[in-house]
């Protein structure tokens, strides 16, 4: 497999092409918005949970974003789905990056990684859940309301 | 354990060390270089040298913008320099080690970005008489401008601050930083930090320490100095100019306003605000000095292989050499204290002689030592002297070049005194 198929295989440029909980949700339970100061990329996040209150039933994205990002962001959602914001709060990374299956240079784990870090935001606005620690650096200067 | 008790025992060997460093290959007025100036800069051996060549020719580019490979290689090269700097100082994190031009911008990045949200009247600022003006000036600025008091703790006759005095400071108000040379550049005293650090923290203070003249040669642990910020230098540490350091507690970066405003500092910007990027790229606007920052890598290297604790046992028998010898001079008087709480570095007069005439007769000598107020002219009042000599050692100094000193010394006596 060439270098090129191997970034942008398939499953990539399909979540790219048709990505999975594209949109918004009106009046969502947690929201955030999260950017990638490298390349200006975007994303926003939103989450509806369950009759109990705290599993995901519903993650929706925003923004725009290289393939990369807007790929795994896309397979996030299917990821998340059905789990408790606890658990998704305490995800290793590597657990989307292991479904996301490329080689990723420093630079490119960052566009990888901007979908969840800004939905680990979300649900640390929205249930008190630790804060990533990619978020750590700026958190006074979110606005945690 | 058995490392530590390893790299104690291990003794540098100068005469070898020498041939690392291209500078000692000239000769000065027909003699061999004895440069015993290190305390204002240190030379560069070709491991640093080398380094910056080879990543200028083979991996340069700007850093942390480019998605191809080469801005990748260039931005490992510049990270790896981050990790090897803060651990060389047992930072908690490499994210609270930040790339500044020196300690001297280091220390105003802080007095600007925390003095200038957090003091106000009614606070002290607690500099010492023993301050490079570096540490000293940019306080006095910043406490003016909020209007809190700045003040200093005195030294007693051998060039020791005198810690009785901080009972009457804190008479003065709320204090809010104290800051302090952890080694002073004039009289090579090394100070209480640790102390001054838990007397700080006891009043809510914050505790800025500036290291410059420590770093080259005295092992720092920030965690063991329980200090908040620690400045140095990269060009005193045998590493190139214009680049240096900043620690700080994260959290206290963390909550700071930024310093420099620009590129690469932010996380957003938009016509009715921007928001800051992470630490420590909160604190590094701009295209940084990204070969130097590699080099000062290479020079924490290059200290680290031949052992902190044998460059600064090296430089101590150098001292107690120098002392003797310089004893010797007649009209000679010495400043700072015994060796044993002092790095390798020898402040004099010379009866009779201004040290703009000693310096001058060494330098017909080929020795180049200091003559000034080593931008410490609230000390050099203290001393009641307009300027000292100072001879100072490095880990490439021989006892030769001690001799050619004393030497030296003895011959402006003679014809000046």
């Amino acid at each position: 497999m060439s270098e090129f198929d191997q970034l942008y295989r398939e499953v990539i440029l399909d979540h790219y092409k048709n990505p999975r909980g594209h949109g918004l949700i009106e009046d969502a339970d947690a929201e955030a918005e999260g950017q990638n100061p490298l390349c200006g990329d975007e994303v926003s996040i939103y989450v509806a949970f369950g009759e109990d209150g705290d599993t995901i039933d519903e993650v929706k994205f925003s923004g725009r974003g290289c393939a990369i990002s807007q790929a795994a962001t896309s397979m996030l959602t299917e990821l998340v789905q059905g789990r408790t914001a606890q658990e998704v709060a305490t995800l290793p990374r590597d657990d989307l990056l292991d479904e996301i299956g490329i080689p990723l240079t420093p630079v490119r784990l960052k566009c990888a990684l901007l979908g969840l870090s800004t939905l680990k935001l979300a649900l640390h606005k929205a249930k008190g859940t630790p804060l990533p620690e990619e978020w750590a650096g700026a958190s006074s200067d979110l606005d945690l309301k | 354990m058995d490392f530590v008790a390893v790299t104690a025992e291990r003794k540098l060997d100068a005469r070898k060390l020498r041939a690392d460093f291209p500078i000692f290959e000239q000769e000065v007025r027909g003699k061999p270089l004895a440069y015993l100036d290190s305390a204002v800069s240190a030379h560069k051996p070709r491991q640093v040298l080398d380094k910056l060549r080879n990543f200028y020719e083979t991996s340069y580019a700007n850093v942390h913008r480019g998605v191809y490979t080469l801005s990748e290689v260039a931005t490992a090269e510049y990270e790896g320099a981050r990790d090897k700097i803060a651990r060389f100082i047992n930072a908690p994190a490499s994210r609270e080690l930040i790339f500044t031009h020196g300690a001297t911008e280091s220390i105003n990045l802080v007095a600007y970005a925390w003095g200038l949200d957090n003091l106000g009247p009614g606070d002290v600022v607690v500099v010492t008489e023993l301050e490079h003006h570096s540490n000293f000036v940019p306080w006095q600025y910043i406490a003016k401008r909020t209007g809190a008091t700045f003040t200093a703790i005195p030294l007693d006759e051998h060039g020791e601050l005198r810690l009785d005095a901080l009972g009457e400071i804190e008479q003065a108000g709320n204090v809010k930083v104290v800051a302090n040379n952890l080694v002073s550049n004039a009289l090579g005293t090394i100070n209480p930090v640790e102390k001054l650090s838990a007397w700080a923290h006891e009043r809510g203070a914050i505790m800025v320490v500036d290291a410059a003249q420590a770093a080259p040669h005295h092992a720092i642990d920030v965690q063991e100095l329980g200090c908040d910020f620690l400045a140095f230098s990269s060009h005193k540490m045998c590493g190139p100019t214009s680049v240096g350091a900043l620690w700080g507690r994260a959290e206290l970066l963390e909550a700071m306003s930024p310093f420099n405003l620009g590129g690469h500092m932010i996380r957003s910007v938009k016509l009715e605000e921007t928001t800051w990027g992470q630490i420590p790229f909160k604190f590094e606007a701009g295209t940084q000095p990204i070969a130097e920052a590699v080099g000062f890598g290479a020079a924490v290297d290059y200290l680290t292989d031949i052992g902190i604790g044998a460059i600064e046992d090296h430089e101590r028998e150098l001292l107690v050499y120098a002392l003797e010898k310089l004893a010797e001079v007649p009209g000679l008087t010495a400043y700072g204290p015994a060796p044993e709480r002092r790095a390798g570095i020898v402040s004099f007069n010379l009866e009779g002689v201004h040290p703009h005439d000693v310096a001058q007769i060494l330098d017909m000598e080929g020795v180049a030592i200091r003559a000034g107020h080593h931008c410490c002219q609230p000390l050099m009042a203290k001393l009641g002297v307009a300027a000292t000599n100072r001879a100072s050692f490095y880990l490439y100094t021989i006892p030769e070049e001690i001799d050619r000193l004393a030497d030296g010394l003895h011959k402006a006596h003679k014809l000046l005194a």
